[in-house]
């Protein structure tokens, strides 16, 4: 008897250590984050001075030093919080998609809802005169509708055939081919310089950031993490394979519904006032299920930190690299996620071996 | 409330195919009972309907109401896994319902208790996914216990067990029935391990019942021929009967069961006593012939 009541102790202690484990690397990430928000803080082509960043976020947005407030609280804090904020999106929406689609390569734009979005940024951008609002109003109101269409479509197909992974990725791919094809169109239409702007929104950058487009972001995150927390557990079973969620009770088809609605919503938050950014979606949950497995608890969170490190990992390293014109962060993460990716495979290919 | 799970006219229909074909069956609670029959026969897809899985026409009710999915603990065949959870996450996640964002001390507890009675204590950190087969078996096993079911179906749970393990899992089903009154379907294929495992033993074909009663009752020669199309010995021993395959045989004609509308009832009441004195005396093989004629 005692026997049995020690290892029980035991194992309940271990798991209590597993927790504050995690809870560890998520703190670690955490202070990981604040420090590239401060140096993302400090570079920019203005070449202020880590005296002068600490002096004007000293004296708030009307501080003496114009120049300095202007640079740091309208042009940086807006970056830097915008990319915290897409990163953190993209990050938990690309868990969920994984999760969902049970596929290691789904990431929030697998079902097409970024061809959808840079289609209506694109109408906005031809036909936003016709409109009397301004452009950036108009523009991401028009990517985030054209998300929310996309997500309609494939909401339709699934309760049509049921949501089950195959029919999600055909509806998906269906929707992307349909709006990129429209997008090619408009491009095709269009005069040069507003050819040159679709383009120009289609490259993801921080630089179109500002105090509305942050507030809006926030505002949406806000409102989809209570959700996204009420089915920790519940995504947590799914990754037993869906036979085995089922049998315990889950209804899968609704979970997934739910799950693809809400990635919907924070894609459209991240892409629509940015741009389309890539891989962030794609190897921030990869990164957290390697740091905290995959208990969705501590998967969200981390791959929310995750996303929004390499986010402004990405654009601190863009501004380093070419200091006069910025680089767009959604080039870098692209090109820095393909030796991720084939990371991701390598890695893959070698434990399904073993 | 009486406890007890009631079929009333449950068939399952895939295009053309009747694969169930209108069961009517009472089983009180308590008691561990065995499903069996030849590949083909309706046994999963029988589990499958019971458990709310599969479309069906006909009800299953649990005693008066109907059947809630919360006190249903299934597992279907071929159960596995590749999930990057350790075991004892995997077992938490049998009661994910009552899980709050901080495990309780109570989940805790039970899940370790569980480890213990199914000695996988030591398996308690490893992936599942990196278990083997058996091993998962076990794990996802004990994971529907940790539902507390009052119901628990098990479609071939068994199959990749070493014979000493299916003996553990057999004694704590036991237990568990025991302890809770709960109710255990099971599909097994291993006639001889089903003879030590179930209270009732039903034998199914083609998607009709055949013959049930207690395994001394159900597993005679005849039966076993007219069911498997196999010639088989069974030896009468102290733990019960034992099947000795010999060979297989020409197939029968199409087996002409009961008459649908008859209901058949466990072993614990007998409203039919007249049908089940049939399975009882008669060979199951004479009694088609009687009813063809």
């Amino acid at each position: 008897m005692t026997g049995a009541v020690f290892e029980t102790a035991h194992v309940v202690a271990d798991y209590r250590r597993a927790t504050a484990r995690r809870l560890g690397a998520i703190g670690v990430g955490l202070a990981a984050l604040l420090i590239l928000v401060l140096v993302d803080f400090l570079t920019g082509p203005s070449g202020m001075s880590l005296f002068d960043v600490w002096s004007a976020l000293l004296a708030g947005p009307k501080g003496d030093d114009v120049a300095a407030a202007t640079i740091l609280w309208q042009l940086r804090m807006p970056q830097t919080l915008m990319g915290a904020l897409v990163g953190a999106c993209l990050g938990i929406a690309g868990l969920q998609m994984q999760t969902i689609l049970d596929n290691p390569l789904a990431s929030p734009f697998t079902l097409g809802f970024s061809a959808a979005a840079g289609f209506g940024a694109a109408l906005a951008i031809m036909f936003g005169g016709l409109v009397p609002l301004p452009g950036f109003i108009v523009v991401p109101a028009m990517a985030f509708a054209m998300t929310l269409l996309a997500c309609a479509l494939v909401y339709f197909v699934a309760q049509l055939r049921g949501a089950t992974p195959e029919i999600l990725v055909l509806a998906g791919i269906a929707v992307l081919f349909l709006f990129q094809s429209m997008q090619s169109l408009l491009q095709f239409l269009a005069s040069p310089e507003v050819l040159q702007q679709i383009v120009f929104w289609l490259f993801g950058s921080l630089l179109k950031a500002n105090w509305t487009s942050v507030t809006v972001t926030a505002a949406i995150l806000a409102a989809c993490l209570p959700f996204v927390a009420r089915d920790c557990w519940r995504l947590t079973v799914l990754r037993l394979g869906e036979a085995n969620a089922s049998s315990l009770g889950l209804s899968v088809s609704a979970l997934r519904k739910r799950s693809f609605v809400l990635v919907a919503l924070l894609t459209a938050a991240a892409v629509s006032f940015v741009g389309t950014i890539g891989f962030v979606g794609l190897i921030a949950p990869h990164v957290a299920r390697t740091a905290v497995g995959e208990d969705h608890r501590f998967a969200f969170p981390f791959a929310a930190i995750a996303g929004a490190i390499i986010l402004i990992g990405a654009s601190v390293f863009g501004k380093l690299l070419s200091p006069a014109s910025v680089i767009p962060v959604g080039i870098i993460t692209a090109v820095a996620g393909i030796p991720m990716l084939f990371l991701v495979i390598v890695r893959r290919g070698g434990s399904e071996i073993s | 409330m009486k406890e007890e799970l009631i079929l009333d006219r449950v068939s399952v229909r895939r295009g053309r195919m009747t694969i169930v074909d209108s069961l009517s069956l009472s089983f009180p609670a308590n008691q561990i009972v065995a499903l069996a029959g030849p590949n083909g026969a309706g046994k999963s897809t029988l589990l499958g309907a019971i458990a709310g899985r599969l479309a069906h026409s006909g009800s299953v009710r649990w005693g008066a109401g109907p059947l809630n999915a919360r006190s249903v603990g299934f597992m279907p065949q071929h159960c596995c896994t590749k999930a990057d959870l350790s075991v004892l996450q995997t077992l938490l996640l049998g009661c994910h319902e009552q899980l709050g964002f901080r495990v309780g001390e109570g989940e805790l507890q039970q899940a370790s208790e569980m480890l213990h009675e199914f000695g996988l204590e030591a398996l308690a950190r490893r992936q599942v996914g990196t278990l083997s087969g058996g091993q998962q078996q076990l794990v996802l096993l004990a994971q529907r216990l940790m539902r507390r079911p009052k119901l628990l179906i098990l479609d071939e749970s068994t199959c990749a067990l070493d014979i000493r393990h299916q003996l553990t899992v057999l004694d704590i089903l036991r237990k568990y029935v025991a302890r809770t009154g709960a109710l255990v379907l099971m599909a097994i294929h291993d006639l001889n391990l089903a003879a030590r495992a179930a209270d009732i033993l039903l034998l199914l074909r083609a998607g009709r019942l055949m013959a049930w009663g207690t395994a001394a009752e159900v597993l005679t020669a005849e039966n076993v021929a007219a069911i498997y199309d196999v010639e088989a010995r069974v030896l009468a021993t102290d733990d019960g009967p034992c099947v000795l395959p010999i060979g297989p045989r020409q197939p029968m004609k199409p087996p002409s069961p009961f008459p649908h509308e008859q209901r058949a009832v466990g072993n614990v009441h007998l409203q039919h006593r007249v049908a089940r004195e049939h399975t009882r005396h008669m060979p199951l093989e004479a009694l088609n012939q009687r009813q063809s004629t």
